[in-house]
């Protein structure tokens, strides 16, 4: 497991403000009503990717709360645990992949989406909905249905940006071994 | 940076209250309010943050565009639950009552409306404290006093980070969006579904790749302050606990025990006037 020091200190509260500012000024309609394409979680997924579980979890759980908080509609604990969720998920799944090591392959992509697959499925189609039975005495089909909807949703978003910005990275990090010694 | 967060300063009790305070007072509320089911509490919970509301000097105009969005929300959430289960009450009170002698799948039933009056009474009871918490709270003062109730200091040192950056990150947002209309990318409603999605990667790429460079930056210039090598450290926004600190700590405290104590009285969450 990656060691939670400083640099994931400042990693979780940048990976924090940038879950804000998407989620909270960058919405693109998907055309069905009072639903978003939320493109945080393809940062937050890459985030956590990168620098492992607490971080993740961390930015997961204080960026979904001040997006909650700054629009003073009442915390939606649920939803905001079910952020943090997520991203202590794929921050765990993910950790194999070798990020600094300036290789991210065919074989980093499937590990990357199979890891936000089951982290986005665990989180909106069983977490998100479980919590609002208990809390709110919700209809289960009901929230099921709103969950398992969200879920695919950011499955689609995070499988393309996510993935994007992995091999962004790693391309922008020398490969190991590619300096070769002179003959 | 402050209207963002929409904290509005004006002297009054809740806001001599530490953030600290104000964040374990909004736990314990939204804890016993989301608990409970008992109708009498909600309804005196309901009561009791419109008193407090008052008490905190702010004024409904402050709050009116939030709480906007927040009827909208609760109309849909409402019309949902009823278009999926129409007979929820009835699954959780165990009678039947149908009013107006409707009959068939959304024929309306007592329980129906007594659930969804409770629904209603739980949002009520707690969006006045959320409100309040958010109007009164300066974040800066919130993040150093995370630490003050037993969260790690590198954690609240996060919170504060992320504070201190949004408005970098938020600026940075603009300026690639800009630099990107500027070359022709077209980024408004105009644009079609997948030219939105192809545009917002054109932003995200150079931001993020920016924010990795910022992480860096900063870390190295944490470590070379020595930054998490002691066992604690002292906040510039940081207050020390008052009396009326402790005394709202408590009294928030008999909330959740007076939840847990109806609990007990009415043999689970719910009380049920039907039997």
């Amino acid at each position: 497991m990656k060691k939670f020091g400083v640099r994931s200190i400042v990693a979780t509260g940048i990976g924090a403000a940038l879950f804000f500012v998407l989620g909270r000024f960058v919405a693109i309609p998907s055309g069905v009503p009072n639903t978003n394409i939320a493109l945080q979680y393809g940062v937050l997924a890459f985030i956590s990717a990168v620098f492992g579980p607490i971080c993740g979890l961390l930015a997961g759980l204080i960026g979904h709360f001040f997006i909650d908080f700054s629009f003073g509609w009442g915390v939606w604990w649920s939803w905001v645990i079910s952020s943090a969720f997520f991203g202590c998920i794929v921050g765990f799944l993910a950790s194999k992949i070798d990020f600094e090591g300036g290789e991210f392959g065919v074989s980093g992509i499937i590990r990357f989406n199979i890891a936000q697959v089951i982290g986005h499925l665990v989180a909106w189609g069983a977490l998100a909905p479980v919590l609002d039975i208990i809390i709110y005495a919700e209809p289960a089909d009901k929230v099921f249905v709103q969950g398992l909807v969200s879920a695919g949703v950011n499955i689609i978003t995070t499988a393309v940006l996510g993935t994007l910005l992995c091999i962004a990275y790693t391309a922008a990090i020398p490969k190991k071994g590619s300096l070769k010694e002179e003959e | 940076m402050t209207n963002l967060f929409n904290y509005i300063d004006r002297p009054s009790p809740v806001h001599r209250l530490t953030g600290a305070t104000k964040f374990v007072c909004l736990m314990l509320w939204s804890f016993a309010a989301m608990s409970t089911y008992d109708t009498r509490m909600l309804a005196a919970l309901v009561i009791g943050s419109m008193i407090i509301f008052k008490v905190g000097r702010i004024k409904i105009k402050d709050v009116s565009f939030m709480l906007g969005f927040t009827a909208v929300f609760l109309v849909i959430n409402s019309i949902m639950i009823f278009v999926f289960s129409p007979r929820h009450g009835t699954e959780i009170y165990g009678t039947c009552t149908f009013l107006w002698g409707m009959s068939g799948r959304y024929a309306l039933t007592a329980e129906q409306l007594f659930y969804h009056l409770n629904y209603l009474l739980k949002y009520l009871s707690t969006i006045p404290i959320v409100l309040l918490f958010v109007c009164t709270t300066n974040p800066s003062e919130f993040a150093s006093s995370l630490n003050k109730i037993g969260i790690k200091y590198s954690v609240s040192y996060a919170v504060a980070l992320a504070l201190r950056y949004i408005p970098d990150i938020q600026k940075q947002y603009h300026e690639i969006s800009q630099a990107g209309q500027a070359r022709g990318i077209e980024m408004t409603k105009k644009a079609s579904f997948t030219g939105r999605i192809k545009a917002a990667a054109g932003i995200l790429i150079p931001l993020i790749m920016s924010s990795m460079e910022r992480i860096d930056i900063i870390s190295n210039a944490m470590e070379l302050r020595g930054f998490g090598k002691g066992k604690k450290r002292t906040w510039y926004m940081g207050r020390p606990f008052k009396v009326q600190d402790i005394l709202a700590m408590a009294g928030c405290g008999l909330l959740v025990a007076l939840a847990a104590y109806l609990a007990y009285v009415n043999g689970g969450r719910y009380y049920n006037p039907f039997i």
